[in-house]
């Protein structure tokens, strides 16, 4: 992921001439169960010298379901689950489908609002 | 805001000299076994090769090749675990036997997903089973996989190949790359009709397969399943074309 990130930020820098990324904010799908510190220390690691000082913000955001079939919006609680479940649902968060229903009518129709993938929200740099 | 996931999906497949996408207008005609096979074929003649299944709502190329215990690796990425020398993706794994309803958008972020974090190592070949018709999973393939080349299945119907024609007509309208078009169940000889309307849209009519009655019996039975009529049609018209 952290090489994902990396990739995307030296393809905008290279599109928008910067000579230098003063910072990039990251955020990062509650779902995709992301140690901040790990992912933080993974660019840290992989960046090239282009982006040795650039900034990095990771946020979390948090993941949310909405009904389809009720309306009913829920938080989503990683407690309840299965350790391998939340295993899978690190990498594909749509693997939730399967093992969570709408607390209100147990619908798994559902959608994922938020807190989910990598998002980088914004790049600051100078030309 | 922009999506760190699909820059690197090319980086991902750069490791795999061809991708060919197993698709059809129309379901039922055939594309997974003919997926799962086409893998077990190549595998056996010492391709490094890779079965990837993208129908996400009703996979099944795991069930001709019996590989539903598996599990794939967790390592930097997903490691997709080896099955009869295919290295073999597919949402089973994370699925079992629940059911998960999934409606487009989510398929897109599936495939997304998968793209981004399959570890595949080098290969000389990936086999893409995808789901019937001219879907979303369709539209994306085409443009997160640009590489791809298409492998059209049909039936002998008129019906199926209506929905097949207007596939390649949108294949070509996108400039991806048609392999070519393989009949299957042809219940007697060619009808000669399929091959006809192929040549008119001036792409490859590559052969047919016959019906088999002894295919059903050995799906699961790898050993068995490449003794078949099927198996055996399959491998001579793909023979100088992918093989
Ligand atoms: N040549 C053949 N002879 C006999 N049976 C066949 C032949 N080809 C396919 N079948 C059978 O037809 C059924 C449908 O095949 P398959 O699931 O591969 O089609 P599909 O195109 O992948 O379907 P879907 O669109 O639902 O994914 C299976 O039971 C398969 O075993
Ligand atoms: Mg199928
Ligand atoms: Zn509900």
């Amino acid at each position: 992921m952290a090489e994902a990130i990396i990739s995307a930020v030296s393809e905008v820098a290279d599109k928008e001439n910067f000579k230098e990324v003063k910072s990039v904010l990251v955020l990062v799908g509650e779902l995709q169960q992301v140690d901040r510190e790990v992912l933080k220390f993974a660019i840290t690691q992989l960046r090239p010298d282009k982006l040795a000082k650039t900034r990095f913000i990771i946020r979390v955001v948090r993941a949310s379901f909405t009904c389809k079939a009720c309306g009913h919006k829920w938080p989503f609680r990683e407690s309840v689950l299965q350790d391998w479940v939340k295993e899978a649902i690190h990498f594909v968060p749509e693997v939730a489908h399967a093992y969570i229903r709408c607390p209100v009518c147990g619908s798994p129709d559902f959608e994922i609002s938020g807190g989910r993938g990598v998002w980088i929200a914004g790049i600051r740099g100078e030309r | 805001m922009f999506d760190p996931r699909i820059s690197i999906i090319d980086d991902r497949l750069s490791t795999i000299d061809r991708v060919i996408a197993v698709v059809s207008g129309k379901g039922g005609v055939g594309k997974s076994v003919i997926a799962s096979t086409l893998a077990l074929l190549l595998a056996k003649e010492g391709f490094k090769v890779g079965l990837l299944d993208v129908d996400f709502t009703s996979p099944t190329t795991h069930v001709v090749l019996n590989a539903s215990g598996l599990q794939p690796i967790e390592d930097k990425g997903i490691v997709p675990p080896e099955i009869h020398g295919i290295k073999y993706m597919s949402l089973v794994f994370y699925l079992g036997n629940t059911i998960s309803p999934l409606r487009g958008t989510e398929l897109t972020n599936i495939l997304l997903e998968i793209l981004a974090y399959t570890c595949w190592g080098r290969l000389d070949i990936l086999i893409i089973d995808m789901p019937p018709g001219i879907s979303d999973l369709m539209l994306d393939m085409l443009k997160y996989v640009k590489r791809a080349g298409y492998l059209i299945v049909t039936t002998p119907s008129k019906m199926s190949f209506e929905t097949v024609r207007k596939l390649i007509m949108l294949l070509k309208g996108l400039g991806a790359q048609i392999i070519g078009v393989v009949e299957n169940m042809l219940m007697s000889g060619s009808t000669e009709y399929i091959r006809r309307e192929v040549e008119a849209l001036r792409e490859r009519y590559l052969g047919g397969i016959h019906y088999d009655t002894s295919l059903e019996e050995s799906l699961g039975n790898v050993e068995e399943l490449l003794k078949t009529g099927f198996a055996l049609e399959l491998k001579s018209i793909l023979q100088n074309i992918i093989m």
